[in-house]
């Protein structure tokens, strides 16, 4: 049977600093196991988003970097420049990868730096307290939309697919489906060691408290709703 | 080589490869070193060796592509910190090269920021350079240079963590900088008249100097700061509180001035010619110096 930890784990930094119900714990696990199963602790680099990515700063016994918000990317990609026998990973939400940061996520799809990105997709701004962000589902209820979201929200994977190189590997996962999503997390690792290429993945995330929802209504919002505009799989 | 979409993303490209060990450096002038601020706040925090290349130009907004002095404040203390930063300002081609090599050595043994900060004059150039080969230090990586796993942060959950670790770095930079400080003083002994002036100005600056000294009979000298910061606070109040009365001269509204008021407070009278973002040439020095009056000059 499988440890319920991975060995990259930080055993003393757990428990981790999420709030209940959170799925970034779900995400960082199965990141875990994939850096565990491929046994490259010792020469991976995590870079950490600003918002609620960055209580992951000392998550790994791996070595990682704490940035400033949206700049993870650019972080990841001079490093792995630099540095062609590491392995680079960001590790961002959604306002930091698709609002502030987007013109830097674009530009390392679009040159095909060989950095794995991996995306939490919780609908909102968790850290500051709920605002909308760029994937804020339609009619969604947050902070600054309290009439209902007016626009659709923003396919990140959708977009990238169209300026990535064609050995780029970009996905979309969900945190209520584990191990798929693990599959998805090594596969992106993988094809930046062995295509030297671009990675993406999205994970759709919970945010129980910012959503204002319970254990129940919070797993129906994140496999009904946002699995209705989200599709999931291997997207490139 | 990386070819980034922005300033802000060219500054966090830096970042990531000196992380890795490697030597690396950026470029920038004008709105680009405003950008340019996000990154280097970082550098700052984590004591990165990162390395600038600031070739000044007109401003505020675009500006002009071709000159100023208006960048002196950005370089020193831009961005959300304290300014634990080098910045040589240099004042020819041949410094361009000699301070550049040296701003890599100075940020990777010391972990502050360092920038050359020079003009769209000096930029533009043409003029012949001594390519010597001076000492280099060797960079190691910052991140993964050993076994056991690092992790870095810059956000504190409280405001004494913060603190604690800020409160180190200002000690030791404020230890340095008497390892830091680099100027030029020129016919300072017995001058009456003591001109600040820095950078491609501080050439003009040595022209008028001559010129008063051998044609007017002006007892005058000139003060040039290599590095703006850390400030060479120590020969500057020697020679000010000897002379007594300084003209600053420089091309911006200001930015320099600030500085040397900040260091000389209350050691002499004080003052400037100012013509921001425009060349600043000897004779205007010279005609300023006669043009000014016992009953000019402000107390500091």
């Amino acid at each position: 049977m499988r440890s319920q930890l991975a060995n990259c784990f930080k055993n003393e930094s757990k428990p981790h600093k999420f709030c209940p119900g959170c799925g970034h714990g779900i995400a960082l696990k199965e990141l875990g196991f994939c850096i565990d199963e491929l046994n490259i602790a010792k020469q991976t680099v995590i870079g950490i988003d600003i918002g609620c990515s960055l209580l992951a700063w000392d998550f790994f016994n791996v070595n990682t970097v704490q940035t400033h918000h949206g700049r993870t990317v650019p972080v990841m990609s001079g490093y792995k420049i630099a540095s062609d026998k590491n392995i680079a990973i960001a590790y961002l939400g959604d306002g930091g990868a698709y609002a502030i940061g987007l013109q830097s996520l674009l530009t390392a799809a679009h040159r095909n730096d060989p950095i794995t990105v991996i995306v939490i997709n919780n609908t909102l701004y968790g850290m500051t307290g709920g605002q909308m962000a760029p994937t804020t589902l339609l009619d969604e209820l947050t902070t600054t939309t309290p009439l209902g979201q007016k626009l659709k929200p923003f396919f990140g994977p959708e977009l990238l697919k169209n300026v990535a190189d064609k050995s780029a590997f970009i996905a979309r996962g969900i945190v209520s489906q584990p191990l798929p999503l693990r599959i998805l997390i090594k596969k992106a690792i993988e094809n930046q060691i062995k295509n030297h290429s671009f990675s993406f993945v999205e994970v759709l995330s919970m945010c129980p408290v910012n959503w204002k929802k319970d254990a129940k209504e919070s797993l129906q919002f994140l496999e009904f709703n946002m699995l209705n505009n989200f599709p999931i799989g291997e997207i490139k | 080589m990386i070819k980034s979409e922005d300033e802000i993303s060219a500054g966090f490209n830096v970042i990531g490869a000196v992380l890795s060990g490697t030597k690396a450096f950026t470029a920038s002038a004008g709105i680009g070193h405003v950008l340019m601020q996000d990154s280097i706040s970082m550098a700052e925090a984590m004591r990165l060796p990162f390395v600038g290349i600031m070739m000044q130009r007109g401003g505020p907004s675009t500006g002009t592509v071709i000159y100023s002095q208006q960048e002196v404040t950005l370089a020193c203390f831009g961005g959300n910190g304290e300014g634990l930063r080098v910045v040589y300002s240099t004042s020819n081609p041949q410094e361009l090269y000699d301070y550049t090599i040296k701003a890599f050595n100075t940020a990777w043994k010391y972990r502050f920021p360092t920038f050359v900060l020079g003009d769209g004059y000096q930029s533009k150039m043409k003029i012949k350079v001594l390519l010597n080969k001076p000492k280099t230090i060797t960079s190691s990586p910052i991140l993964g240079q050993n076994d056991r796993a690092i992790n870095l942060r810059n956000c504190f959950n409280f405001e004494n963590q913060l603190a604690q670790v800020l409160n180190k770095n200002i000690d030791e930079y404020q230890k340095t900088r008497s390892k830091l400080v680099e100027w030029e003083e020129y016919k300072c002994n017995d001058c009456e008249i003591v001109i600040f002036a820095h950078g491609i100005v501080s050439q003009a600056a040595k022209e008028a100097v001559d010129i008063l000294r051998t044609k007017m009979n002006k007892k005058i000298g000139l003060f040039r700061p290599i590095t703006l910061r850390p400030f060479p606070d120590a020969p500057a109040t020697r020679i000010a509180s000897r002379t007594q009365k300084i003209l600053i001269v420089e091309s911006s509204f200001g930015h320099f001035s600030r500085i040397v008021k900040d260091n000389l407070y209350g050691l002499a009278k004080i003052d400037t010619l100012l013509k921001p973002v425009e060349a600043i040439s000897s004779e205007e020095i010279i005609a300023k110096v006669n043009s000014m009056k016992s009953d000019f000059w402000t107390e500091y």
